[in-house]
């Protein structure tokens, strides 16, 4: 039996895009699979008594060594703030490409505790910044000093003693350009190399909490419990730097769906599961409901979603129980067919990636296709006509067509970058200035500007001539040769409409980095919990890959 | 050092600034990319280009000719490369295309090269005494190692290579016969046993 690949007019919608959730192909996950059995070493670690200096952690495996750099420093409390406008942080990092020599480390103490306004070079890869989580980070500095462990309870709570607030890499600030180093076999997935920041982050920051507690009371002071450790992750909070990512790297967004979506279709299009296989998902399954029970927010947004989220499992769990046979044929098909029956999109997508979970098979061929050359579909094929444009316009656009752009509602905002921070902004067209300099972020309102501009050019006319015309659909034109290649290239959506929730394109894309626990603090940022679960560096040689729902 | 992807995006914003629709502005971000990739003064010539435009008027070449030519004004470099890459297709039979008067033709140059990728044939590019031989958009060839603005290239010229071999045929074959000295000579057995086929297709 052959399942087709779910239409993109459906799984493209942002209310549905925003309802992904983390699965085997998520990059930090495959971050660890293939850096296990690389060499970690801590290289140094002078820090003081109060946790400030320096320190570098490393991964190596034969010639190739990859250092983070860790610089913390002391910061007062008006100073902490995870905004982007924000110009200190508790930490600075960032990930060197090789071994740094003394010069090189005094040179990145200058520069990378300044972040955006500093300055970097192409022996750095990633750069980034973090503040303690101070009420907890305190917590566990006064317990450990009285050789006690802290309050279970808080750190699941919070579930990390630091937040990243931004990860930088791809050239950004003089780091080095992806062209240099996109040929190493170990960094084939997207975010690799920023996923190994975030986790050597990690775990800079349990060091640096037992160094301070250490210090304080030296002869009772214990160590934070490996298996406290290993249930903390690092938090991130995010804004709308991320959203407009995905709108421009749309070969990149197909391949990451398009594996999504391959791997839904094969695990379809098995005819008999395995007993070994259905009762890993069912295991896992069970086991994850803790990630959604200790899953904390009070957006009320988020909380209606994890509410319907829980019941819909329920529901679910209790069918497969009782009214379910696995040894039907096509048995995930059932299932799939089921859920988009009875189940709402959230459920929808957690179990699509729980089915995943059996299939190592399916998954890993995969994981390796999701990076992208956007630069190999940037040229417009101009020899094409304006009829084989309207027809791609008419059958991958089709909802977006419908769209009424004259009403305000669908019109409601614009997207901008902010002069003092270089950030994507999102503001009301008819309240705030700024929108006769809106980025080319409206796909939507433009594709359908574009269909209505065609209708009076002769379809017979050639590209080339076309946008010798009218040169301002350049950007849509060659958008829309791009979905034809690509069916999940393209957000089916308006993204610059009244009823937009921006969070929905950061979910997106924090999903497939293997984010948990959205916690929305308004429409346009949240925080997130990555790594929690995940094993100790010193535990990667042996680890098990389902560590998330442990 | 700024990163190429530092180059490319303030060139595509700059560009956009200038006028450009963002269409437009992300080709000229490409570009400029591409030029100082390959050790050429882009961003010095784009931001000499548009400082000018400010003052001065430059004309918009849309359709590409034989012979394209303007009395009164220098020709846009961004608009006439575009123009030029858009319809490289059809121009490709055109053996020698000439331009007089391309304002800051470096600029123009990066079209011309992905040209030479789309249409899979190298293009020799002429601007007064510098030739430059773009290779498929993956390498390129000068007898000037340009460091400075050209503000304007007079004449400027365009020649398709055609896809022909760069040496003579004794030459191949002489180095044809060295490379026969790292094969084996066969006998008949290994004739019957080393090749892996079946001994008759008749099937």
């Amino acid at each position: 039996m052959e399942v087709q690949l779910r239409n993109p007019n459906v799984i493209m919608k942002l209310s549905r895009l925003g309802s992904f959730h983390q699965s085997k192909l998520s990059f930090l996950r495959s971050f660890l699979k293939e850096f296990k059995d690389w060499e970690y070493k801590r290289d140094l670690f002078d820090i003081n008594e109060f946790g400030y200096g320096v320190a570098i952690y490393s991964f190596k495996k034969d010639q190739r060594v990859y250092s983070l750099i860790c610089f913390a420093n002391e910061l007062n409390e008006d100073e902490r703030s995870d905004r982007v406008i924000a110009t200190k942080w508790d930490a600075a990092f960032t990930l060197y490409d090789g071994v740094p020599k003394k010069h090189d480390i005094e040179r990145l103490k200058n520069e990378v505790p300044k972040q955006e306004v500093g300055r970097l070079s192409y022996k750095e890869l990633t750069l980034s910044r973090a503040n303690k989580s101070l009420r907890l980070f305190n917590h566990v500095v006064d317990c450990l000093s009285e050789g006690n462990q802290p309050d279970l309870n808080l750190l699941l709570k919070v579930g990390y003693l630091y937040r990243t607030t931004a990860v930088y890499g791809s050239g950004k600030f003089g780091l080095a350009d992806r062209f240099r180093i996109k040929n190493r076999k170990e960094i084939y997935g997207p975010f690799r190399l920023e996923m190994m920041l975030v986790y050597l982050v990690r775990q800079f920051t349990f060091d640096q909490v037992n160094h301070v507690a250490k210090n304080k009371n030296p002869k009772k002071a214990v160590n934070l419990d490996l298996e406290i450790c290993r249930n903390l992750g690092i938090g991130n909070s995010t804004g709308l730097g991320m959203a407009p990512f995905i709108v421009n790297h749309p070969t990149l967004l197909n391949n990451w769906i398009y594996a999504r979506e391959t791997a839904l279709k094969k695990i379809r299009e098995i005819k008999n599961v395995k007993n070994k296989d259905q009762n890993l998902f069912k295991k896992y399954l069970k086991k994850s409901l803790k990630n959604i029970t200790s899953w904390n927010t009070e957006s009320e947004y988020q909380q209606k979603k994890i509410k319907s989220l829980l019941s819909d499992l329920h529901l679910f769990i209790d069918f497969i129980e009782n009214k379910f046979d696995f040894s039907d044929e096509y048995a995930f098909n059932n299932i799939y067919l089921w859920l988009e029956k009875n189940t709402r999109d959230e459920c929808i997508e957690y179990i699509v990636s729980m089915m995943m979970e059996p299939y190592d098979d399916i998954i890993n061929p995969l994981v390796n296709k999701m990076s992208s050359e956007e630069e190999k579909y940037f040229t417009i094929p101009t020899n094409r006509t304006v009829i084989e444009l309207k027809e791609i316009l008419e059958n991958k656009y089709s909802k977006i067509l419908n769209i009424d752009f004259s009403k305000n509602e669908n019109n409601q905002n614009f997207w901008f970058i902010s002069k003092n921070k270089e950030e994507p902004r999102l503001a009301d067209r008819f309240l705030d200035n700024g929108s006769e300099l809106e980025q080319p972020l409206a796909i939507a309102r433009d594709i359908k500007k574009l269909y209505n501009k065609l209708s009076v050019f002769k379809n017979t006319l050639t590209i080339d001539r076309f946008l010798a015309k009218c040169p301002e659909f350049r950007h849509v034109v060659r958008r829309a040769f791009i979905v034809e290649k690509f069916p999940y290239s393209e957000i089916q959506d308006n993204t610059i409409g009244k009823s937009i929730v921006p969070i929905d394109m950061l979910r997106l894309k924090l999903s497939f980095f293997g984010a948990l626990k959205f916690d929305p603090r308004s429409d346009k940022w949240l925080r997130i919990c990555m790594f929690q679960g995940a094993p100790l560096p010193q535990q990667l040689k042996n680890y098990d890959d389902q560590w998330v729902y442990n | 050092m700024k990163s190429l992807s530092e180059i490319e995006t303030v060139s595509k914003r700059s560009t956009r600034a200038a006028g450009y629709s963002w269409g437009i502005a992300e080709e000229v971000g490409k570009n400029i990319r591409m030029l100082e990739m390959f050790g050429l003064p882009g961003i010095k010539n784009l931001n000499h280009y548009f400082k000018v435009k400010k003052k001065k008027k430059f004309e918009n070449l849309s359709l590409i000719n034989n012979e394209n030519k303007n009395d009164i004004l220098e020709f846009c470099p961004i608009i006439a490369g575009l123009s030029f890459l858009d319809q490289s297709r059809s121009l490709e039979n055109l053996n020698l295309i000439k331009f007089e008067k391309i304002a800051y033709p470096l600029l123009f140059l990066p079209f011309i090269s992905r040209a030479s990728e789309v249409i899979g044939k190298k293009i020799q590019l002429k601007i007064d005494n510098k030739i430059f031989l773009l290779n498929y958009n993956h390498s390129l060839y000068s007898n000037s190692s340009e460091e400075g603005i050209i503000e304007v290239g007079n004449d400027v010229l365009i020649n398709f290579k055609e896809n022909k071999d760069s040496f003579e045929e004794k030459e191949w074959k002489e180095l044809y016969k060295f490379s026969e000295e790292t094969f084996v000579e066969e006998d008949e057995k290994s004739k019957l046993n080393s090749a892996g086929a079946g001994l008759t297709d008749n099937d």
